[in-house]
Formats: C-alpha cells, sequence, structure tokens
C-alpha cells in the first residue's frame, strides 16, 4: 500500500532519505586518547589535540575504524581498503580546530542495503549510500549565562559514523522503520549504543515531494532531528509545507530547516552568507587509511548474529511466530534470554509467558531484561515447577508476580508460602464435599442438564484450596462425585 | 680559540676533557647575547634563568659520568616549537600570550639529550617568509655586512635561528623548512642547515604552517654539528601519524664517509636564466670538488622543476588557511572582542594576523573555494607528484644518481627593505629549495664561498627519501674541499 | 582568472579576516599577482596523473583504543582569554 499525502491538486508522494550520525562506542576519541564517557565535568575529557592547540596532530583509533568495518558489514556494505580523510572548514565556537576532520570522497564503507519490515508485514529494502568516520564537535550552550555562550570540548574529537540512505523511504511509518532497524543492528553489533537521549544517534532528514511517476523534486534538509518520533513527524511537516508551496504556483527552494516539536512544523535556519563552502581537502596531518582483507575477515568472523538471521532461526528453531520472532528480536538481551529459558523446555510455552506475564511483570515495575530481578534460570525453574505439577498455571502466575517483586527464587517462594499444588485425592475430595453440601440447588440445577455448571464447582473446589488444588484431579474427582 | 667559536663537536670534547663547565659555555653566550641580540633581534624571547639551570644539570649530570650526548651545548629554539612553560609566539601577534603546556617533541628530545635553551628565536610570522621581516617581533640583522653597510636580511623563515648561530650567540639551533627555511638562511648567513626527509623528525608541537611539507631540522656551524643535532631531534613519534617507523641511522659517521664512487646529478633545469654569475661559478666549483673527491658526475633532467614554486604557492597557502583557522581568540591567544562571535573572529583575526600570513590566508580560502578547487588545488596536487616522479626517476636504484648538487638560493643576502614590495618577487627566493620540499626528499644547505660583496654562498644537496647520510657525506666532501672560513661582522667571539 | 573586490571580500569573510575598504586595492594587486604567477600550471599536461596530498607515502598508522589522555580542564583552559568556571567564554550566539 502506497502512501499519499493528498493536497489540493490530489495526491503526493513523499519521498525521504536519512543522514543519520552515530556515535561509535569507543572508550577514546577518534583522534585523541581523551575518554569518550558520557556526562562528564565541562572540559574534563579533552586533551590537548581535541582543542585545537597549536602543533597538536591527530592519529587515529583502530577500534574507531573497526567499528565503522564491523557497521559497514552489517549493513551488507562494500568495505572499502582505501579511504581518506578530509578537512570540512567552518568557523565555529564549539569547533576548535576551525575544521572537522571526515571522510568527503572516500569514505571506509559503500553502498549497503538493510530490510525494512512494515505494519502490514511488507518488506522494503532501503540502500545505504555511504558510511564515513568523522569527528563530533563540542557542545555550545546559550542559556546559561544573560550574554556570553559557554563551550563544552568534552565531545570533541569523539567518533561519528555518519550513515547515509538512499531516498527509498516513502512515508513517515517506513523512516520509523528504518530507524528502528538501523538502530537495532547498530546494538546487535555494539557498534553504537543508539541512545537518542544522549545525543548518540541524531538524524539530519532529506524530504521531498513530488506527484506520481515524476522525478525527483528539491529537497530540504531537516537537520537534527533528535527522535524516531520527531523523523516522522518533521516529514509529516516538512511534506505539507512543500506540497502547500508547490500547491501556490511557488518553488520549494533547497535549503536547511530545523524541526520544532512544539508547534509540530520546521522553520528555515537562519542562512549565513558562506553557507556550504567547506573547502574540503584531503587532511595533510592523515595519510590514507589502507585495511587489510585478512582484518576485516577477521572481524566478519567475530561478528555476532544480526537480527534478520535471529528471527529466521528463532521461528525455524523454536517453532515461533513471525510476531513473536520480532519482538524477541528487538533486543539482543531479550532473545538471549529466550533462548536460555528455552532451552530444553517448551518453546512455545516460554514465549507465552516471557510475552504475557513476565513482560507485563517488567512493565509494571518499570524494569527491562537487562534489570530484570527475575533471571532466565529463575524463570526456567518456574516453568519447571508447572511441568512437575508441584504448582499449577495461576499459582505460577502468583509466584512470578512475586518473583518480578522480590526477586526470590520460585522454588523458595512456593514452600515459604505453601503454595505447592494439593495432589492429596483425600484433600481434594473432603473439599469437594464442602462445595455440594453448601450448594444443594446448583447440584440439582447441573444433575437436571445444565452442564455448564461444572465449572462453577470446579472454581468453588479450587477456591476452597486456595488455588492449590491439582486442576485434573479436581476435574476426575469432581466428575466421579458428581457424574 | 675562543669557545664562542667552537663547533659543537669542538664543545662536546672540551665539556668532556673537564676544559669548560657548561655553565660557563652558557654564560659566555649569555653575555655575548646580551650584547649583540639588541641589534640582531635574533631571539623573541630569551631564557637565560631557563638556560643556568640545565646548565647547572648538565654539570651535575657530567660530574655523576651521566651527561647525555648533547649535554652542555647551548641552542636556539626556533619559536615555531612549542616549549613547555615558555612562551610561544610563531612571530604572530595572535599568540600573544601564550604559554604551552606541553613540548614539541623535537625540544623534549633536545632537553632529554642535555641540550640548553637558550631562548626562542626570532622567525617569519607563521614561518611564512623568506626574509624575517614578517615577524611580529621585528625583523632580523644578518650578522653578515655589506661594503655599503645597509643592515641585511637574513633569510627567513629561520631567520632568527640563522643569525644566532652565524653570530656565535647559539652553537647550534632548530629550524624548520617547508619550502626552503632551513636551507635559504642558512645560506645567506653563511652557515649548514638540513631539511631532513619528510617524517624523519616529528610535527608533534610544532605550530603548522603547511603540514604536508613542514619538516624541522638543525642549523649549525658545520655539516657534523648539522648531523650531531639531527641525532637528537628526529626519530619515530606515534604522536604524528606522518612520522617514519624507521631507526635512526649513524648521521655523524656519514660525514666522514667521502664521496667516492657516488653519483652526482647536475640538473638542468636550476641552470635559471639571469642567474647571478658567481653562483654558477660556485656551483661549477662544486662539481669539480666532488669530482676530485672521486664522484662521478652526471647530467640529469628534473623536468617539472620550474612548476615548483607556483605548485608551492598553492599547495602551502592551501594547507595554512586551514591550520591557522583554530587562531579565533577563544581557547588561547590574543582576543579582539566583537558584537558577536563572528565580528570577535574577524576582529581578532584582523588585528593578530600580519599582512604576509593575510595573504596567504585569503590565497589558500581562494584555491579550496567552491569552483576553484580542481583548477588550482587539485591541479597542484598533480603536479606535485610529476615533480615527486622526476626525484624517483633521478634517484632510480641502478641507473640513477645518488645525490643532487644545486646552488640553495638565486642570490645572496639582500638588504632589508630590498624585494620588500612585491610578494612574487619575495616568493623566487625559494625557486631552488621548493621542489624537494614538496617531494619530501631531505636537502642541505652548505656554505661554500663568498659572492663579490664578501656575502656567503650556499649550495644544496639533495638526496633520497630517508637517506640522510649520503646527504651528509656529500655535505661534508663539499665543506672539506670549499674551506669556508669566513666569518659575519657581526659575532659574539669578536666583541669586545 | 582575477579577483574582484566583491570576490576578495567573500574569500574575507569566509577565512573571517575583516578587511578594510582601504586594505582591498592593495590586497587584490598582491593577491591577483600571485595567481597571475601560478597560471603557468594551467599548461602542464596532468592527464591520468593521481594527485599526491600528502608528504609522506606510507598507509595510515593506528593506535590503540585506550584512554591516555584529558582530565586536565584547568591546563586546557589556562590560555583562554574567557572562562566562566571550566568553560570557555564567547559572546553569546544566537541560533
Amino acid at each position: 500500500m502506497s502512501y499519499f499525502l493528498t493536497g489540493k491538486t490530489g495526491p503526493w508522494e513523499i519521498v525521504v532519505g536519512l543522514e543519520v550520525h552515530a556515535q561509535v562506542i569507543s572508550r577514546s576519541k577518534l583522534f585523541s586518547g581523551a575518554a569518550t564517557e558520557f556526562g562528564a565535568e565541562p572540559n574534563s575529557q579533552v586533551s590537548f589535540v581535541d582543542a585545537g592547540f597549536p602543533g597538536m596532530l591527530p592519529v587515529l583509533n583502530r577500534e574507531c575504524v573497526a567499528q565503522a568495518v564491523r557497521t559497514g558489514l552489517g549493513l551488507n556494505a562494500k568495505i572499502n581498503l582505501v579511504s581518506r580523510f578530509d578537512r570540512k572548514n567552518y568557523f565555529y565556537a564549539d569547533l576548535p580546530q576551525g575544521y572537522q576532520i571526515s571522510q568527503f570522497e572516500h569514505p571506509i564503507i559503500g553502498t549497503g542495503a538493510i530490510d525494512i519490515e512494515l505494519d502490514s508485514g511488507e518488506i522494503r529494502t532501503i540502500g545505504i549510500t555511504r558510511l564515513h568516520l568523522e569527528q563530533d564537535a563540542g557542545k555550545s550552550m546559550h542559556d546559561q549565562h544573560p550574554d556570553k555562550s559557554l563551550i563544552d570540548l568534552n565531545r570533541s574529537g569523539v567518533a561519528l559514523m555518519e550513515i547515509v540512505s538512499e531516498p527509498d523511504m516513502r512515508s513517515p511509518e517506513e523512516a520509523g522503520a528504518y530507524l528502528r532497524k538501523l538502530r537495532m543492528i547498530l546494538r546487535y553489533l555494539g557498534t553504537c549504543d543508539g541512545n537518542m537521549d544522549e545525543g548518540s544517534m541524531r538524524a539530519d532528514v532529506n524530504v521531498s515531494v513530488r506527484k506520481a511517476g515524476e522525478a525527483f523534486r528539491t529537497r530540504c534538509e531537516v537537520k537534527n532531528v533528535n527522535s524516531i518520533r520527531f523523523v516522522m513527524q518533521a516529514i509529516e511537516a516538512e511534506a505539507l509545507r512543500q506540497i502547500d508551496v508547490w500547491e501556490a504556483g511557488a518553488i520549494v527552494q533547497q535549503e536547511t530547516r530545523l524541526f520544532d516539536p512544539a508547534r509540530g512544523e520546521t522553520r528555515s535556519m537562519r542562512s549565513k552568507e558562506d553557507a556550504h563552502d567547506y573547502r574540503y581537502f584531503p587532511e595533510p596531518d592523515l595519510l590514507p587509511l589502507v585495511l587489510d582483507q585478512a582484518w576485516i575477515e577477521a572481524l566478519r568472523a567475530e561478528l555476532p548474529e544480526l537480527p534478520d538471521a535471529k528471527r529466521a532461526r528463532l521461528i525455524r528453531d523454536y517453532g515461533l511466530t513471525p510476531y513473536e520472532s520480532a519482538i524477541f528480536v528487538q533486543e539482543q538481551a531479550t532473545a538471549d534470554f529466550f533462548e536460555t529459558v528455552a532451552q530444553g523446555r517448551d518453546a512455545k510455552q516460554v514465549a507465552n509467558w516471557m510475552l504475557g506475564d513476565f513482560f507485563a511483570g517488567l512493565n509494571r515495575t518499570g524494569k527491562t531484561i537487562e534489570t530484570s530481578p527475575v533471571s532466565a534460570d529463575d524463570l526456567g525453574a518456574l516453568l519447571d515447577l508447572m511441568t512437575d505439577a508441584t504448582i499449577n498455571g495461576k499459582i505460577a502466575k502468583e509466584v512470578l508476580e512475586i518473583m518480578v517483586d522480590t526477586g526470590e527464587k520460585p522454588a523458595a517462594i512456593v514452600e515459604s508460602r505453601g503454595l505447592r499444588q494439593v495432589t492429596d485425592t483425600g484433600a481434594i475430595d473432603a473439599a469437594i464435599d464442602q462445595v455440594i453440601a453448601a450448594n444443594p440447588d446448583k447440584l440439582g440445577e447441573y444433575q437436571s442438564g445444565k452442564e455448564k455448571l461444572f465449572g462453577f464447582f470446579v472454581g468453588q473446589v479450587m477456591k476452597a484450596m486456595q488455588g492449590k488444588g491439582n486442576p485434573a484431579l479436581v476435574n476426575a474427582a469432581l466428575k466421579a462425585k458428581i457424574g | 680559540m675562543n669557545p664562542l667559536d667552537w663547533t659543537i663537536a669542538e664543545a662536546l670534547d672540551a665539556l668532556a676533557a673537564r676544559r669548560i663547565s657548561a655553565v660557563e659555555l652558557t654564560e659566555a653566550h649569555l653575555s655575548a647575547i646580551s650584547a649583540l641580540n639588541p641589534r640582531l633581534n635574533a631571539f623573541i624571547t630569551e631564557t637565560p634563568e631557563l638556560a643556568r639551570a640545565q646548565a647547572q644539570e648538565a654539570d651535575a649530570a657530567r660530574a655523576a659520568g651521566a651527561a647525555p650526548k648533547l649535554s652542555g651545548i647551548p641552542l636556539a629554539i626556533k619559536d615555531l616549537f612549542c616549549t613547555e612553560g615558555v612562551r610561544t609566539t610563531a612571530g604572530s601577534k595572535i599568540l600573544d600570550p601564550f604559554i604551552p603546556p606541553y613540548d614539541s617533541t623535537v625540544t623534549a628530545q633536545l632537553k632529554a639529550a642535555g641540550a640548553i635553551t637558550l631562548g626562542k628565536a626570532n622567525l617569519d610570522e607563521f614561518a611564512m617568509g623568506s626574509s624575517n621581516i614578517t615577524s611580529a617581533y621585528g625583523q632580523v640583522e644578518n650578522p653578515w655586512q655589506r661594503a655599503d653597510g645597509k643592515p641585511l636580511a637574513p633569510g627567513g623563515s629561520s631567520g632568527g635561528s640563522a643569525a644566532a648561530v652565524a653570530a656565535r650567540i647559539a652553537m647550534g639551533a632548530t629550524g624548520t623548512d617547508t619550502g626552503g627555511s632551513i636551507r635559504q638562511p642558512a645560506a645567506f648567513t653563511g652557515i649548514a642547515g638540513i631539511k631532513p626527509t619528510y617524517g624523519r623528525c616529528s610535527r608533534f608541537g610544532i605550530v603548522a604552517f603547511a603540514s604536508s611539507l613542514d619538516q624541522a631540522g638543525p642549523m649549525a656551524r658545520s655539516t657534523e654539528d648539522c648531523a650531531i643535532l639531527l641525532d637528537a631531534m628526529s626519530g619515530f613519534d606515534p604522536r604524528d601519524s606522518t612520522s617514519a617507523e624507521r631507526a635512526v641511522p649513524d648521521f655523524r659517521a656519514a660525514c666522514a664517509r667521502g664521496v667516492k664512487g657516488l653519483r652526482i646529478g647536475i640538473p638542468a633545469e636550476y641552470r635559471v636564466d639571469g642567474m647571478d654569475p658567481t653562483i654558477e661559478k660556485l656551483w661549477q666549483a662544486g662539481i669539480e670538488w666532488l669530482q676530485s673527491a672521486g664522484a662521478t658526475i652526471v647530467d640529469i633532467s628534473l623536468p617539472h622543476t620550474k612548476f615548483g614554486l607556483p605548485v608551492y604557492y598553492i599547495v602551502a597557502p592551501a594547507e595554512a588557511s586551514s591550520n591557522l583557522a583554530r587562531y579565533d581568540g577563544v581557547r588561547f591567544g590574543a582576543r579582539v572582542d566583537g558584537e558577536d562571535l563572528i565580528d570577535l573572529y574577524e576582529r581578532t583575526r584582523a588585528a593578530g594576523f600580519g599582512a604576509e600570513v593575510k595573504r596567504r590566508i585569503m590565497i589558500g580560502t581562494y584555491v579550496l573555494s567552491a569552483g576553484y578547487y580542481d583548477a588550482y588545488y587539485l591541479r597542484a596536487q598533480k603536479i606535485r607528484a610529476l615533480i615527486l616522479h622526476d626525484f624517483h626517476t633521478a634517484f632510480a636504484q641502478t641507473t640513477g644518481v645518488d645525490a643532487i648538487l644545486t646552488p640553495t638560493a638565486p642570490s645572496a643576502a639582500f638588504a632589508l627593505g630590498e624585494k620588500m614590495d612585491d610578494p612574487v618577487t619575495m616568493y623566487l627566493n625559494d625557486v631552488f629549495t621548493v621542489p624537494a620540499s614538496l617531494a619530501g626528499v631531505p636537502a642541505m644547505s652548505i656554505p661554500a664561498g663568498l659572492d663579490q660583496n664578501g656575502l656567503p654562498l650556499g649550495l644544496q644537496v639533495i638526496g633520497r627519501h630517508f637517506d640522510e647520510e649520503t646527504v651528509f657525506a656529500v655535505a661534508g666532501a663539499l665543506e672539506a674541499a670549499a674551506g669556508f672560513s669566513a666569518l659575519p661582522a657581526l659575532r659574539g667571539s669578536a666583541l669586545r | 582568472m582575477s579577483l574582484d573586490p566583491a570576490t576578495i571580500r567573500r574569500i574575507a569573510k569566509l577565512a573571517r579576516l575583516r578587511l578594510t575598504d582601504a586594505e582591498i586595492p592593495r590586497l587584490q594587486g598582491e593577491l591577483n599577482a600571485i595567481l597571475g604567477y601560478v597560471e603557468q600550471l594551467a599548461a602542464v599536461d596532468v592527464t591520468g596523473v593521481e594527485p599526491l596530498s600528502g608528504g609522506a607515502q606510507m598507509a595510515l598508522r593506528l593506535r590503540d583504543d585506550v584512554v591516555t589522555d584529558g582530565a586536565m580542564p584547568e591546563r586546557i583552559l589556562a590560555n583562554a582569554p574567557d572562562r566562566i568556571d571550566n568553560f570557555f567564554a564567547v559572546p553569546k550566539v544566537v541560533e
């Protein structure tokens, strides 16, 4: 199903390409030995290289290169054995050298592609144009002082991967799906934490609109959007703006815009007189980056299983539905948790329990799979208590709730609270007798043909046994007593 | 003999034999500086207290039998090298004040080798110049004098270093060479200086002018002294990505190796129209000296030589325009306040940079700007490749030459004020030195004779990449044959 | 190609150099002389020549990913013309 926006002149197609800036996970910066941790004291993670002091020189971090290669492999992309760094020259308060070291002409990673899945289940392939390494700028704060901006260079020099997509997306939903998929892949690879709140992933969104069958029209770039939701909103807002412009008989000007989430609209950035003359040239302080094919193969061999492969395997090996598997692969930790619990157990049952009561419990307590008080082994042990008939399903739900709240082991909970299910037929019979004695009229109705009252009796017996009766035994004994 | 006239080799012998102490040698230089520097202006910053403390340490180390290689040798440091705790200006107002919190690798190595820092030597602003007149700290006077008595330029950009060494107020100096900034002032002041292979000395902590060309090197009064200093200055540095991971050979031993069996190339393209006949004559003399010492002379061609200068005047300003963007008044150096950030930048840079630096920033910005990059910068890089190819062909392993002999500069020192009006005329000073810089090959200037005015002239020896040893060998042979012994009029050893 | 005053102003703006009107004619003459001088490069046949961008002919060396630097805000800020607490300070930037 194609997505269209309808203007006065009829339907318009949206064309979207994304440039994602993903902060590389590394201990030290791209070109210096300063630390990269988030949230440090101002200017405490800055070397003289990062601050652009006279005579300071960049030295490239091997791990950042490896992270870019891993990402390239994860995006099914071409790894360029020879790439180069260039200087992008512009002045800004938080750009200490007066240039950003980036890769302009010869990026480390070339074309690739990833598949995204839409809500309809449709799979679309989105092309990757390139990925290159570059350094981040520092941070300017404009609201801390009445007439000054304050500069913190802690981020200056942190490695970024700029991942540029082809203009292959046709709706906000596709852009959202692309970003989620990209983030998932980066997280699996361990190359970027994808944390948009901390700015470790940000997107520049290229948007244009066109009538069906047309060539591309002029695009605008919406800069620095920092959540997936905002990206989707920005696309819609910008596309509607452009449709208005075209339909008013005017022309969309290629420009850089900002998204204002509060107003839900994009606005033009104050254009700079000398915008876009970055005077790129090869960074003379660095030499060409030459990669060894054997090194690339070694990195490939160590890559983790990626979401698409994992999902296919979960469906194949565990008989999960596409829906279940999609949820499990969203986070690597969730899939690992599932696989640990499912080891030697009924995978369908494990999936049901995880997707049901377990996730509900985590949600209720604000926990995630990483911070879960219930380990995979604990959940497995709980399911085992059901399988060996130590407890019944209803009690198991109660036990799981206690596990989520207290982190106690299931066996201990069952013992300390006396939740073991009752298989003693004497006790069951006694409970049945008690229920029959208390409900002579219901018994009469049942025996005169109102068979669905059998469930009422089961419920009453279980209630009388505080839920601990073995459901099969209770059923059988009740059948025997009341026919 | 006055200790101020000693070579570094002689001084090291005297120190080792306890004929003089490091403190005495240093004091002799400090008083010569006090007497002569007001006129020469070779030092922007003098560091007598530091020098005395280092001299005492040197004497203590020697007494303890632990004197490192250069222990007690007083040096001038070009003020382009960052020196921890000592003001570093790069000859520019824009870095005033700047007290580096670190040392350049070269100065750190010299300190570790026991050398004494007399002060920071004057230079053309950001090393951009061939006369030392672009320094924001005043021009330097060449210690040599002409009959007409007009003060002469020492050459540049390492003009303060050259003047200090020639005037015997420092035994040696560090220089940097981007297009001839060691070799041309060495020639103008009658001393020796080598620009080693690009990558031989670390660039870490040296204020950058043109990163792909900048190379540090020593300036001293003999080939051997240059070798002794280069030994201490060079070597692999992991903090400079262009630093070569190579062992440092025994440069000093190479000086006496001789030239027997070497093939010396004489490039036809260096015979330029209107060349000063005395320079032509000196070049011929150099050819004959090497021939008599057993070398074979080979006529060679470096066909793209004449494009060296125009290539240089695109590449160097382009890199400089980017390298100098960091001088913006935000983190260090001078600031001129403005209404807003852009205003602050523009005022700071307008006030902080001198005319020549601004010219080069403008040219560099222009040749990199949209629409002009291919026509200027990219084309220049391609011709740079052709120039490198010329040298590769000339130095080809079996058929080629081992070294190349040329004059260092097209003229002797000119008077301060001459040639100053037109930047292009000034640029022509570098015509013989620039090609080796563009190719990254080592090249050395040694004093070889005097012109008709009694001013020193230099010959240049160019070698293969990382073959400074052959350069030293050829320079050593020329030095021995030339027997250059003339002395400048202004010198510490001539003071009363 | 020769530079007109408008181009000189644009380049000066890009380079963040404030020029007075009086400086422009002189600079124009000097820059055009330099550009005129380098014009001779147009005559060189560069067909098929790979540009040479660096002084060194080797591959890039990489460093290990270890934290070896930083944690010295005082030394970073010591030369600053203006600072507020541990920040560099500049005139307020209006975005």
